[in-house]
Protein backbone atom coordinates (compact mmCIF):
# COMPACT_ATOMS: atom_id res chain seq x y z
CA UNK A 1 0.00 0.00 0.00
CA UNK A 2 1.51 2.86 -1.51
CA UNK A 3 0.22 6.07 -0.17
CA UNK A 4 1.71 8.77 -2.25
CA UNK A 5 -0.64 11.98 -2.76
CA UNK A 6 0.30 14.91 -3.36
CA UNK A 7 -3.37 16.26 -3.30
CA UNK A 8 -5.43 14.70 -0.97
CA UNK A 9 -8.59 12.82 -2.26
CA UNK A 10 -10.48 14.81 -0.46
CA UNK A 11 -9.07 17.95 -1.64
CA UNK A 12 -9.25 17.25 -4.99
CA UNK A 13 -13.29 16.26 -4.70
CA UNK A 14 -13.95 19.30 -2.97
CA UNK A 15 -12.17 21.18 -6.05
CA UNK A 16 -13.85 19.11 -8.60
CA UNK A 17 -16.80 20.10 -7.13
CA UNK A 18 -16.44 23.58 -7.33
CA UNK A 19 -15.09 23.57 -10.66
CA UNK A 20 -18.29 21.95 -11.62
CA UNK A 21 -20.64 24.33 -10.06
CA UNK A 22 -18.43 26.95 -11.32
CA UNK A 23 -17.96 26.04 -14.94
CA UNK A 24 -21.86 25.38 -15.18
CA UNK A 25 -22.08 29.23 -15.03
CA UNK A 26 -18.93 30.16 -17.15
CA UNK A 27 -20.06 27.86 -20.05
CA UNK A 28 -23.56 29.75 -20.10
CA UNK A 29 -23.90 31.92 -23.00
CA UNK A 30 -22.69 35.53 -22.05
CA UNK A 31 -26.20 37.65 -22.26
CA UNK A 32 -26.47 39.95 -24.68
CA UNK A 33 -27.32 42.87 -22.51
CA UNK A 34 -23.45 42.73 -21.39
CA UNK A 35 -22.09 43.06 -25.03
CA UNK A 36 -24.58 45.86 -25.84
CA UNK A 37 -23.50 47.72 -22.54
CA UNK A 38 -19.43 47.47 -23.71
CA UNK A 39 -20.49 48.70 -27.31
CA UNK A 40 -22.75 51.78 -25.72
CA UNK A 41 -19.98 52.68 -23.28
CA UNK A 42 -17.96 52.61 -26.49
CA UNK A 43 -20.01 54.68 -28.51
CA UNK A 44 -20.77 57.32 -25.80
CA UNK A 45 -16.81 58.05 -25.35
CA UNK A 46 -16.44 58.82 -28.56
CA UNK A 47 -19.03 61.26 -28.71
CA UNK A 48 -17.91 63.15 -25.21
CA UNK A 49 -14.44 63.07 -27.31
CA UNK A 50 -12.92 62.32 -24.09
CA UNK B 1 5.39 56.08 -34.75
CA UNK B 2 4.92 54.30 -38.43
CA UNK B 3 2.03 52.50 -37.34
CA UNK B 4 -1.21 53.33 -39.30
CA UNK B 5 -3.00 51.08 -37.91
CA UNK B 6 -4.79 51.91 -34.48
CA UNK B 7 -3.73 49.89 -31.69
CA UNK B 8 -5.84 47.56 -29.92
CA UNK B 9 -8.36 49.10 -27.05
CA UNK B 10 -7.04 46.87 -24.21
CA UNK B 11 -10.83 47.23 -22.68
CA UNK B 12 -11.61 44.90 -25.75
CA UNK B 13 -10.33 42.25 -23.16
CA UNK B 14 -13.14 43.09 -20.75
CA UNK B 15 -15.46 40.45 -22.99
CA UNK B 16 -13.40 37.42 -22.62
CA UNK B 17 -13.53 37.88 -18.97
CA UNK B 18 -17.05 37.95 -18.45
CA UNK B 19 -17.85 34.45 -18.20
CA UNK B 20 -15.73 33.90 -15.23
CA UNK B 21 -17.01 37.47 -14.01
CA UNK B 22 -20.61 36.01 -14.17
CA UNK B 23 -19.71 32.63 -12.31
CA UNK B 24 -17.93 34.60 -9.65
CA UNK B 25 -20.91 36.39 -9.36
CA UNK B 26 -23.06 33.91 -8.59
CA UNK B 27 -21.08 32.19 -6.27
CA UNK B 28 -21.30 35.56 -4.10
CA UNK B 29 -24.79 36.23 -4.63
CA UNK B 30 -26.32 32.33 -4.99
CA UNK B 31 -28.75 34.34 -7.59
CA UNK B 32 -28.44 34.50 -11.06
CA UNK B 33 -30.33 37.70 -11.17
CA UNK B 34 -28.69 39.45 -8.64
CA UNK B 35 -25.57 37.85 -10.32
CA UNK B 36 -26.16 39.36 -13.57
CA UNK B 37 -26.45 43.45 -11.81
CA UNK B 38 -23.23 43.04 -10.00
CA UNK B 39 -21.79 42.47 -13.35
CA UNK B 40 -23.28 45.16 -15.26
CA UNK B 41 -22.12 47.28 -12.43
CA UNK B 42 -18.99 45.96 -12.29
CA UNK B 43 -18.37 46.47 -16.12
CA UNK B 44 -19.40 49.99 -15.57
CA UNK B 45 -17.36 50.86 -12.96
CA UNK B 46 -14.10 48.86 -14.88
CA UNK B 47 -14.76 51.14 -17.82
CA UNK B 48 -15.14 54.58 -15.75
CA UNK B 49 -11.72 53.28 -13.90
CA UNK B 50 -9.76 51.94 -16.60
CA UNK B 51 -6.83 54.26 -16.59
CA UNK B 52 -6.05 52.69 -12.97
CA UNK B 53 -5.79 49.50 -14.53
CA UNK B 54 -1.74 48.62 -14.65
CA UNK B 55 -1.49 47.31 -18.18
CA UNK B 56 0.51 44.14 -18.00
CA UNK B 57 -0.80 42.75 -14.65
CA UNK B 58 -3.85 40.25 -14.56
CA UNK B 59 -6.77 41.74 -15.72
CA UNK B 60 -9.10 39.55 -14.07
CA UNK B 61 -7.56 39.77 -10.99
CA UNK B 62 -8.44 43.38 -11.24
CA UNK B 63 -12.06 42.68 -12.87
CA UNK B 64 -12.57 39.82 -10.19
CA UNK B 65 -11.75 43.05 -7.26
CA UNK B 66 -14.15 45.50 -8.89
CA UNK B 67 -16.50 42.93 -8.70
CA UNK B 68 -16.33 42.15 -4.68
CA UNK B 69 -15.91 45.32 -3.98
CA UNK B 70 -19.58 46.11 -5.43
CA UNK B 71 -20.95 42.77 -3.96
CA UNK B 72 -19.83 43.96 -0.47
CA UNK B 73 -20.83 47.35 -0.48
CA UNK B 74 -24.08 46.29 -1.86
CA UNK B 75 -24.76 43.80 1.07
CA UNK B 76 -23.98 46.23 3.81
CA UNK B 77 -26.57 47.54 2.72
CA UNK B 78 -28.79 44.77 2.82
CA UNK B 79 -26.91 42.39 5.82
CA UNK B 80 -30.51 41.25 7.13
CA UNK B 81 -31.93 40.08 4.43
CA UNK B 82 -28.57 38.32 3.45
CA UNK B 83 -29.30 36.82 7.10
CA UNK B 84 -32.51 35.33 6.03
CA UNK B 85 -31.19 33.70 3.08
CA UNK B 86 -28.66 32.19 5.29
CA UNK B 87 -30.73 30.89 8.02
CA UNK B 88 -32.90 28.97 5.66
CA UNK B 89 -30.35 27.71 3.57
CA UNK B 90 -28.73 26.07 6.82
CA UNK B 91 -32.41 24.88 7.80
CA UNK B 92 -32.32 22.93 4.87
CA UNK B 93 -29.04 21.54 4.83
CA UNK B 94 -30.38 20.01 8.55
CA UNK B 95 -31.58 16.93 6.78
CA UNK B 96 -28.63 14.68 5.55
CA UNK B 97 -27.76 14.20 2.19
CA UNK B 98 -28.64 10.08 1.44
CA UNK B 99 -25.22 8.18 0.93
CA UNK B 100 -24.95 6.25 -2.00
CA UNK B 101 -22.01 6.39 -3.14
CA UNK B 102 -22.59 9.36 -4.95
CA UNK B 103 -22.33 13.10 -3.75
CA UNK B 104 -25.07 14.82 -5.18
CA UNK B 105 -24.19 18.31 -6.87
CA UNK B 106 -26.93 19.97 -5.20
CA UNK B 107 -25.84 18.97 -1.74
CA UNK B 108 -22.37 20.48 -2.71
CA UNK B 109 -24.56 23.20 -3.72
CA UNK B 110 -26.41 23.45 -0.69
CA UNK B 111 -23.49 22.67 1.53
CA UNK B 112 -21.57 25.81 0.14
CA UNK B 113 -23.61 28.35 -0.32
CA UNK B 114 -23.93 28.05 3.88
CA UNK B 115 -19.92 29.10 4.24
CA UNK B 116 -19.12 32.57 5.05
CA UNK B 117 -18.92 34.71 2.04
CA UNK B 118 -15.19 34.82 2.62
CA UNK B 119 -14.81 31.17 2.50
CA UNK B 120 -16.82 30.70 -0.39
CA UNK B 121 -14.64 33.56 -2.91
CA UNK B 122 -11.87 31.56 -1.66
CA UNK B 123 -12.64 28.42 -2.74
CA UNK B 124 -13.96 29.72 -6.35
CA UNK B 125 -10.78 31.97 -6.63
CA UNK B 126 -8.29 29.18 -5.67
CA UNK B 127 -10.18 26.13 -5.96
CA UNK B 128 -12.66 26.59 -9.37
CA UNK B 129 -10.90 29.49 -11.11
CA UNK B 130 -7.33 28.65 -10.91
CA UNK B 131 -5.84 31.87 -9.28
CA UNK B 132 -2.65 31.10 -7.16
CA UNK B 133 -2.91 31.72 -3.46
CA UNK B 134 -1.01 35.10 -4.47
CA UNK B 135 -3.51 36.46 -6.44
CA UNK B 136 -6.25 35.59 -4.66
CA UNK B 137 -5.30 37.18 -1.89
CA UNK B 138 -4.71 40.20 -3.77
CA UNK B 139 -8.09 40.06 -5.17
CA UNK B 140 -9.25 40.04 -1.73
CA UNK B 141 -6.95 42.74 -0.21
CA UNK B 142 -5.89 39.99 2.40
CA UNK B 143 -2.88 38.09 3.17
CA UNK B 144 -1.83 35.29 1.46
CA UNK B 145 -1.99 33.24 4.79
CA UNK B 146 -4.93 34.50 5.40
CA UNK B 147 -6.23 33.00 1.80
CA UNK B 148 -4.56 29.51 2.74
CA UNK B 149 -6.67 29.41 5.89
CA UNK B 150 -9.83 30.55 4.81
CA UNK B 151 -9.48 27.46 1.77
CA UNK B 152 -8.36 25.09 4.64
CA UNK B 153 -11.44 26.17 6.78
CA UNK B 154 -14.05 26.00 3.46
CA UNK B 155 -12.80 22.39 2.28
CA UNK B 156 -13.35 20.90 6.36
CA UNK B 157 -16.35 22.74 6.41
CA UNK B 158 -17.57 21.42 3.25
CA UNK B 159 -15.90 17.68 4.45
CA UNK B 160 -17.99 17.90 7.44
CA UNK B 161 -21.31 19.24 5.98
CA UNK B 162 -21.34 16.32 3.62
CA UNK B 163 -19.82 13.97 5.78
CA UNK B 164 -17.18 12.58 3.30
CA UNK B 165 -13.76 11.45 4.47
CA UNK B 166 -10.67 10.98 2.51
CA UNK B 167 -10.80 7.95 1.55
CA UNK B 168 -14.05 7.99 -0.47
CA UNK B 169 -14.88 8.51 -3.84
CA UNK B 170 -17.74 9.94 -5.30
CA UNK B 171 -18.92 11.83 -8.16
CA UNK B 172 -21.77 14.03 -9.18
CA UNK B 173 -24.12 12.67 -12.08
CA UNK B 174 -24.35 14.87 -14.31
CA UNK B 175 -28.42 14.61 -14.83
CA UNK B 176 -27.85 15.81 -10.87
CA UNK B 177 -25.64 18.53 -12.22
CA UNK B 178 -28.36 19.57 -15.05
CA UNK B 179 -31.37 19.74 -11.79
CA UNK B 180 -28.57 21.95 -9.75
CA UNK B 181 -28.76 24.78 -12.91
CA UNK B 182 -32.61 24.60 -13.02
CA UNK B 183 -33.49 24.87 -9.53
CA UNK B 184 -30.37 25.36 -7.32
CA UNK B 185 -31.90 28.32 -5.44
CA UNK B 186 -34.94 26.98 -3.81
CA UNK B 187 -34.47 25.16 -0.42
CA UNK B 188 -36.56 22.22 -0.22
CA UNK B 189 -39.51 22.69 1.84
CA UNK B 190 -40.96 20.49 4.79
CA UNK B 191 -38.19 19.43 6.95
CA UNK B 192 -39.54 18.42 9.87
Amino acid sequence: MTEKQPKSSLEELIDDNLRKVYRQVEDEQVPDRFLELLEKLKQQENTDGT
Amino acid sequence: MGHNTQPPDPRDEIVTHLPALRAFAVSLTRNGSQADDLVQDTIVKAWKNFDKFQPGTNMRAWLFTILRNTFYSAMRKSRREVADVDGALAATLAEKPHHDGRLAMADFEKAFVTLPEEQREALILVGASGFSYEEAAETCGVAVGTIKSRVNGGRARLAELLEIRDDESMELTDAQTVAVVTNSMQPRKGAA
